[in-house]
């Protein structure tokens, strides 16, 4: 092997040079640097999931049953939206590497093509996540919260089916707390958003409601525990606060750490995403002006394809780690 | 700029006669490693929730495995690691599968080991 630079014939340093290590040229070899360390740092994510899901093993939300919704559609869809989204990621992953297949074939037409559905494939994706956060951050059917910051959830005790705040808490027509608005008294000072129902509504409608009853975080064979009428009664006094949707402070679905980490790690994928799409955008209009043709060669549509790869294989073990396993 | 492309998948169990019809069976076999996924996901299967191996159940073990089938397509074909040298191939897999491995047992262990605390001392969290 020759062991000097090498000086004669086109002397193309960003491309490599004439001798690329590992035969993969330079913008290439950059990128697979970047997925390496990127891959690293979305697995520090989800091992820190796996850390936090196996120290509260027993108490951990049940993911089928905190995604259960579709658009367009009332009813208990457990999974069926997030399959389709990552359906949709692996097909815009497919389009992606039709147009770099195209590219090797120069065929400016084709690439165009194949760029404008991967981009449509991507936008679909950040918009189905996008709405996903918006009924997680919504909420469904509100809980309460104890001292300790445990979520007690309500069901009917016939069928077991989830019962929302709203179909047992009586109303207090003569509701005489008032919120603190930083409008009116120290402008700087402001008390929590209040909740549609006060503790005390919820407490006289769920005793004067004898078919509903309370399951707890705890997970019994794979089921939540489902406390008795009278256990529930006394559980009861514990709560502190109403909680309904999910933000970084409480999660009316169980564990305030599983909100924390669909917002950070499906938060941090749908920012690859987002920024994928951008980059498509710029090598779709570079692909439209001719630029490659000029260059005389689409590597640059691999490299972003690179890219977009590594984005679908995040969501595959998102996916599986999030809403599978 | 030559591109040679392995048509084989399977260890040669299928090959294709040109790129863009391997691509097209690929996405094929990932659709289905997804729906069986998603089908199990739902379904839910007694005998699968109830068998453990290494102390974790059948089911989670079944949906591991797949998705790493699927990252292994993924990587291969769509990101034509397939095609690229082997050395190449070898950096980028397995310096995060070492130290992705490492990381977890480690993390796991420890968590473990918290939820026994947890579980077997004085201290109350559940109130």
């Amino acid at each position: 092997m020759d062991t000097s630079i090498s000086t004669a014939k086109d002397e193309n340093v960003w491309g490599g040079g004439d001798q690329q290590p590992l035969r993969a040229s330079y913008g290439k070899l950059m990128m697979w640097f970047f997925i390496v360390s990127d891959a690293l740092t979305f697995s520090g994510f989800l091992a820190a999931y796996g850390f936090s899901r196996f120290k509260f093993i027993e108490t951990w939300p049940i993911a089928d049953e905190v995604f259960t919704h579709v658009p367009f559609f009332h009813g208990n869809y457990p999974m069926y939206y997030v399959a389709f989204m990552t359906f949709i990621l692996i097909m815009s992953s497919v389009t992606m590497v039709l147009a770099v297949d195209a590219g090797h074939h120069m065929d400016r037409k084709k690439v165009t093509l194949y760029m404008l559905l991967t981009i449509i494939g991507g936008a679909i994706f950040v918009g189905s996540q996008a709405w996903e956060w918006a009924t997680f951050i919504k909420g469904d059917f509100g809980a309460l919260e104890t001292k300790g910051g445990r979520i007690l959830q309500f069901v009917d005790i016939e069928t077991g089916e989830r019962v929302a705040l709203r179909d047992f808490a009586i109303e207090d027509s003569n509701k005489t707390a008032v919120y603190h608005e930083s409008s009116k008294g120290i402008w700087f000072l402001e008390g929590d958003k209040p909740s549609t129902y006060s503790l005390e509504e919820v407490k006289a409608g769920f005793i004067a409601d004898e078919s509903v009853t309370i399951i707890t975080e705890q997970i019994i064979e794979g089921e939540k525990n489902v406390l008795s009428r009278e256990d529930a009664v006394a559980k009861l006094a514990d709560a502190a606060i109403v909680v309904e949707g999910a933000n970084l402070i409480r999660n009316e679905y169980g564990s305030r750490l599983f909100a924390d980490f669909f917002f950070f790690i499906t938060g941090f994928h749908g920012f690859h995403v987002l920024s994928g799409v951008a980059i498509n955008v710029i090598i779709f209009f570079n692909v439209l002006i001719g630029t490659y043709d000029r260059r005389g060669h689409y590597e640059m549509v691999e490299k972003v394809g690179l890219y977009w790869h590594f984005v679908d294989l995040v969501w595959v073990f998102v996916f599986t780690f999030f809403y599978l396993v | 700029m030559a591109h040679e492309h392995k048509l084989s998948i399977f260890r040669g169990l299928v090959t294709f006669k040109n790129n863009q019809q391997k691509i097209w069976g690929v996405l094929l076999f990932l659709s289905i490693v997804t729906a069986i996924e998603v089908g199990l996901g739902i379904a839910k299967p007694e005998f699968l929730m109830n068998t453990s191996f290494l102390r974790m159940k059948a089911l989670n073990w079944i949906f591991i495995i797949l998705t790493l089938v699927k990252a292994y397509y993924i990587a291969w074909d769509f990101m034509h690691l397939r095609d690229e040298k082997a050395s190449l191939r070898r950096v980028v897999v397995w310096t995060p599968v070492f130290l992705i491995s490492y990381l977890v047992t480690l993390l796991l262990f420890e968590a473990t080991y918290v939820y026994e605390i947890f579980n077997t001392t004085f201290m109350t969290w559940n109130f």
